[in-house]
């Protein structure tokens, strides 16, 4: 048992520290002394307690779309189009949050907005979902469609629709907005944290668990790993392959919550872009659990903090280089890993069947391991 | 109307089909190989980059032309390595190169020119006559030397697929990767050779891209890498369709730049801009199911 979570944790390890000696060199090549760099992106993260909520504040969105790609992945699918879910979704929640009457109490108003955003972010992963399930379409050629379709959506209905030149909406009801964490963590003061992180951090859990403990969690799951036997077994394959989707959309968008309700009070063009993307790299991080995604989220949030801390000696874009490197770099690290395991299976008494077909590792495994 | 049946039109048609081409055609050699390969999009990128700051720095867009063509096939067959012998996901991989292309790029523009939107700009080729009749126009688009390149490759690659040895190896590899190795063939050096005409194809496109703006902007593959995956779908994985498809592509794209203006002042306005992208979800929600994928696609000789 220890010697498994051990197993299962040495990529991860691996490929954060393989991602510190890049990070040194990147740091080197502009002409930073490689640990002054690294002293600057520590102090700016976890040296301060408003660095820590800096760190807080950034996890969180990554919290969601980490939690969106994991559920689609359960699936076998790829969904590469959280960035334009969240997008829209941020966009028509702000709006319904700006119109609903001040005097609304947060039990009321705080539900509606989230629901409201699930749903429309749940609506744009709708296309390359029933396209995927119906058609038969590669779910990530259509989710960039939907993402650049989005992508010039939202200028147009500021200036089209709205009639507005800020790029960016009247202010949300108060009863819309989630608090600073400042509130009960003094310290904290002056950093973005809201309270939509504890939030984030529960939905995590809650849906994790569902997934494992629910009878349609597990048929997700199940469609991930073999479709056929599932199709074989009367499971509707095409249904459950949308549910995920869906899901995945509306999780997406409920980062709405950390951007535009917890910290802006408002909605503006470009507001919690680029969360989608690494939302990709939390999944891959996280392996499967729900504390992964939550340790992988806050990870990346510390990394697009420190980030920042050291933007004026490294480009924050760095930051970014070392997240896509991360990606392959816990991928080729799990691989290996899985691959002696694979040789300590190999060397098992009980001979396999022979097979006629060797059965291709199905995607929602192999995209893990 | 009548510009809309011009050699203006055409030329236009044609220069804006060419990236999409180059990558198609990438994506053609890398899946009629078996391997997955939804990177085409960060190969332009890098291509393009490369492209303009070894321009930039020379001031000889055929090094720079030689140095995106190098990185092209630099990132195919690190693609090929982690989908190939490290046995990554070859989605996962994609996903990865992209994202790195993305912010490298962002990262170079930053280091080199200390911008976060564009390069400046640079002296591309300058070939055929000048002045703005359809018929100059149309001479320069086909005196570029990219263009010849990206012709050469369009036109060569069904012929080398179908009546080579090599051809028919990456075929045999994309369609039966088991099979194949059971004659004695390396599949991974296969899979990798085709993968290195893949990158280097696609770079290409990125470097048509860049020398057409004159400079390089940050993220301006603009989604053509995947809207060439499309066409390489669309078309049954065969190299001629699939650049016939980004031809008209071109023609389509051409159409909105002509009616943009048109357009803007009606409540359309800039929606007029997702015109590619909502014409590729269609053709893709309408096109036949699937026909044509290499059956081996995504799928290994050996576990």
């Amino acid at each position: 048992m220890n010697d498994k979570r051990v197993r299962a944790l040495l990529p991860i390890v691996l490929a954060i520290a393989g991602g510190i000696l890049l990070f040194n060199l990147i740091a080197f090549a502009f002409g930073e002394a490689p640990a002054s760099a690294l002293r600057v992106a520590f102090e700016g993260t976890w040296g301060t307690p408003y660095g820590f909520g800096q760190v807080l504040f950034k996890a969180t969105p990554l919290l969601f779309t980490g939690l969106a790609f994991e559920v689609a992945l359960r699936a076998g699918l790829f969904n590469i189009g959280a960035e334009g879910q969240l997008a829209l979704a941020s966009l028509v929640g702000a709006l319904v949050a700006a119109n609903l009457p001040a005097s609304l109490p947060m039990p009321i108003a705080l539900p509606i907005v989230l629901a409201v955003a699930a749903a429309v972010g749940a609506l744009v992963a709708f296309v390359p979902a029933i396209l995927r399930a119906r058609r038969g379409v590669h779910e990530i050629i259509t989710a960039i469609m939907v993402n650049r379709i989005v992508d010039a959506i939202l200028p147009w209905t500021f200036s089209t629709v709205l009639g507005s030149t800020s790029l960016r909406t009247a202010d949300i009801a108060p009863g819309a907005a989630l608090p600073r964490l400042d509130r009960v963590v003094p310290s904290f003061a002056g950093s973005a944290a809201s309270f939509a992180f504890p939030l984030a951090v529960v939905i995590v859990f809650a849906a994790m668990s569902l997934l494992d403990r629910t009878r349609p969690g597990r048929e997700i799951r199940w469609v991930g790993l073999r479709p056929e036997a599932c199709r074989a077994e009367g499971i509707d394959v095409e249904r459950r392959m949308l549910l995920a989707m869906l899901l995945s959309g509306a999780l997406a968008a409920l980062a709405v919550s950390s951007t535009a309700l917890g910290y802006k009070g408002y909605y503006e063009l470009g507001l919690g872009a680029g969360a989608g993307w690494s939302g990709i790299a939390v999944a891959m991080l996280g392996r499967g659990k729900a504390i992964g995604i939550v340790l992988a989220a806050i990870f990346l949030g510390t990394l697009e903090q420190a980030g920042l801390a050291v933007n004026a000696r490294v480009p924050k874009e760095a930051m970014d280089v070392l997240e896509a490197t991360l990606i392959v770099l816990v991928a080729v690290a799990s691989r290996v890993a899985s691959k002696r395991t694979g040789v300590v299976q190999a060397a098992d008494p009980e001979p396999e069947p022979p097979r006629d077909n060797p059965a291709p590792t199905p995607a929602s495994e192999e995209a893990r391991s | 109307m009548s510009s809309i049946f011009s050699l203006t039109m055409l030329a236009e048609s044609i220069r804006i089909a060419v990236p999409y081409a180059c990558a198609a055609i990438g994506g053609v050699w890398a899946e009629r190989a078996g391997v997955i390969q939804i990177g085409l999009e960060g190969i332009l990128l890098t291509g393009a980059f490369t492209a303009v700051s070894v321009t930039h720095a020379t001031h000889s867009p055929t090094l720079g032309l030689v140095a995106a063509i190098g990185a092209g096939i630099a990132l195919s067959l690190g693609h090929g390595q982690l989908t190939e012998r490290a046995r990554v996901h070859a989605v996962i991989s994609g996903i990865a190169l992209n994202l790195l292309a993305l912010a490298a790029t962002r990262m170079g523009l930053r280091a080199l020119y200390d911008s976060a939107s564009n390069s400046p700009g640079i002296e591309a080729y300058r070939f055929g006559p000048t002045g703005a009749t359809g018929g100059a126009m149309l001479l320069r688009v086909l005196a570029d030397p990219v263009f010849f390149c990206a012709l050469a490759a369009v036109a060569a690659t069904p012929f080398v697929l179908r009546n080579t040895r090599f051809g028919l190896r990456v075929r045999a590899a994309g369609e039966n990767p088991v099979a194949t190795a059971s004659v004695g063939i390396s599949v991974t050096r296969v899979r990798l050779s085709a993968l290195a005409v893949s990158g280097a194809i696609c770079a290409l496109g990125g470097a048509h891209l860049a020398y057409d703006q004159q400079r390089f902007e940050s993220g301006m593959s603009a989604g053509r890498g995947f809207i060439a995956l499309a066409a390489v779908v669309v078309s049954g994985w065969r190299a001629g369709r699939a650049a016939l498809a980004c031809l008209a592509f071109g023609v389509l794209e051409a159409l909105q730049i002509t009616l943009q203006d048109e357009v803007r002042k009606t409540a359309v306005g800039d929606l007029i801009q997702t015109l590619p992208y909502v014409a590729t979800l269609l053709v893709l929600a309408l096109a036949p199911r699937r026909a044509g994928a290499p059956e081996g696609l995504g799928k290994h000789a050996a576990e």
